[in-house]
């Protein structure tokens, strides 16, 4: 009965160990949006949360031994599915990517206004001034 | 915690470098013709038009952090860097409305082969070429306002002076 | 307030890490976001459109309108970072 749940939870790690690092640097990025208090740290979490994200989409259209989406030249024959890895996590993935640079330029000029208004970019001592 | 002033941090301390500037100087043409060809051969290698206009926009970060932000800024006026915003924009949709005049769906590339002396698989390859090059156009512009937006000067709201679209 | 937030990290974590038991497991060329429309566009991309970066076609001709939505996104932050921070003389 031991050695059956050893052998589970080998099988477990081997094959979902990418997913588990990924979840790893998605709470590393979690816990800086909500644990910090200054307010560019806050802002730099959200980034890595959403790093982590598209790395987690990536790795979920791999196939074993296939390349990259690219045809190669001299491909004579037909071209087969099984040796091309999946282009559409590429493709949703460009666009994440154009959206978290966007979020952030908007995330900065947010905070830039902050700081005119306040003269602080601490959140407790934003809301101690709102008071 | 109060952070430092940085008008006074750019009097007392001014960035200046030789070497910093003259290896910049020597880069920076071939980080654009880099940004180009990425653009370029979007159809046969990995890239295309985000990556492009990324390296694009980053040479001239790169030029802003070598020289003062506000020469550069003067340099590279403002105006012309919104009017390119807009044009990339306007060609990706320009494309679209004319495969839809030509009798097509919009952006159903392969209607552009009666315009163009090209059969109809070769025209959606050129359609896909003109709207990645409006893609980096609008990238590229995008990168460089957001960058003087978020590190120029920016006058003090008691003194009354703005730094605005007014020259 | 930090161990608060770390509690909920951890809740969290595990929670994400149950979820991941029923996900196919890594490289195998039978999951389902490969079976669909996927294999459609590796084998047609060359015959449909002349390109061969598989990406550049799926995502300027097959999903052309999308990239259109996130061209007008960027093109949005540029215009709201402007809006925000540049002040314009009366």
């Amino acid at each position: 009965m031991k050695i059956q749940k050893r052998g589970l939870l080998l099988e477990w790690i081997v094959s979902k160990y990418n997913y588990w690092i990924y979840i790893f640097l998605m709470m590393i990025g979690f816990y800086a949006m909500i644990g910090k208090k200054n307010l560019v740290k806050k802002v730099i979490g959200m980034n890595i949360f959403q790093t982590s994200i598209i790395l987690y989409f990536i790795s979920i259209g791999s196939k074993k031994g296939a390349t990259i989406p690219v045809m190669e030249h001299g491909h004579g024959g037909t071209i087969q599915a099984i040796q091309y890895i999946n282009p559409i996590p590429h493709v949703l993935m460009l666009t994440a990517i154009v959206v978290m640079v966007s979020t952030f330029g908007v995330a900065m000029a947010l905070i830039i206004m902050i700081y005119r208004k306040y003269r602080t970019i601490e959140e407790d001592e934003i809301l101690k001034l709102r008071k | 915690m109060h952070l430092i002033n940085p008008e006074v941090l750019s009097v007392i301390a001014p960035f200046e470098d030789v070497i910093i500037r003259t290896a910049c100087r020597l880069l920076i043409p071939f980080i654009q013709l880099y940004g180009l060809y990425v653009i370029a051969h979007g159809a046969e290698s990995p890239g295309g038009g985000f990556q492009g206009g990324v390296i694009l926009g980053a040479s001239f970060i790169l030029l802003s952090l070598a020289y003062d932000v506000d020469e550069v800024r003067k340099r590279v006026s403002e105006k012309r860097n919104l009017i390119f915003c807009s044009v990339g924009l306007f060609i990706y949709s320009g494309i679209g409305a004319v495969c839809l005049a030509l009798g097509g769906n919009y952006l159903n590339y392969s209607r552009l082969h009666h315009l163009l002396p090209v059969d109809p698989v070769y025209a959606r390859a050129l359609g896909i070429f003109g709207i990645e090059v409006g893609v980096g156009i609008t990238v590229m512009a995008v990168m460089i306002s957001i960058f003087f937006d978020l590190a120029s000067k920016h006058e003090d709201p008691e003194e009354g002076t703005s730094l605005g679209m007014d020259r | 307030m930090k161990s608060i937030a770390l509690i909920a990290v951890c809740l969290t974590g595990i929670l994400l890490i149950y979820g991941t038991l029923d996900m196919p497991p890594w490289g195998d060329p039978n999951t389902p976001a490969s079976l669909h429309v996927s294999p459609r566009y590796i084998e047609k991309t060359v015959e449909e459109t002349d390109v061969p970066n598989m990406v550049t076609s799926v995502l300027a001709d097959y999903r052309g309108y999308d990239t259109l939505g996130e061209t007008t996104v960027i093109f949005t932050a540029g215009i709201s970072c402007i809006l925000l921070i540049r002040r314009f003389s009366q």
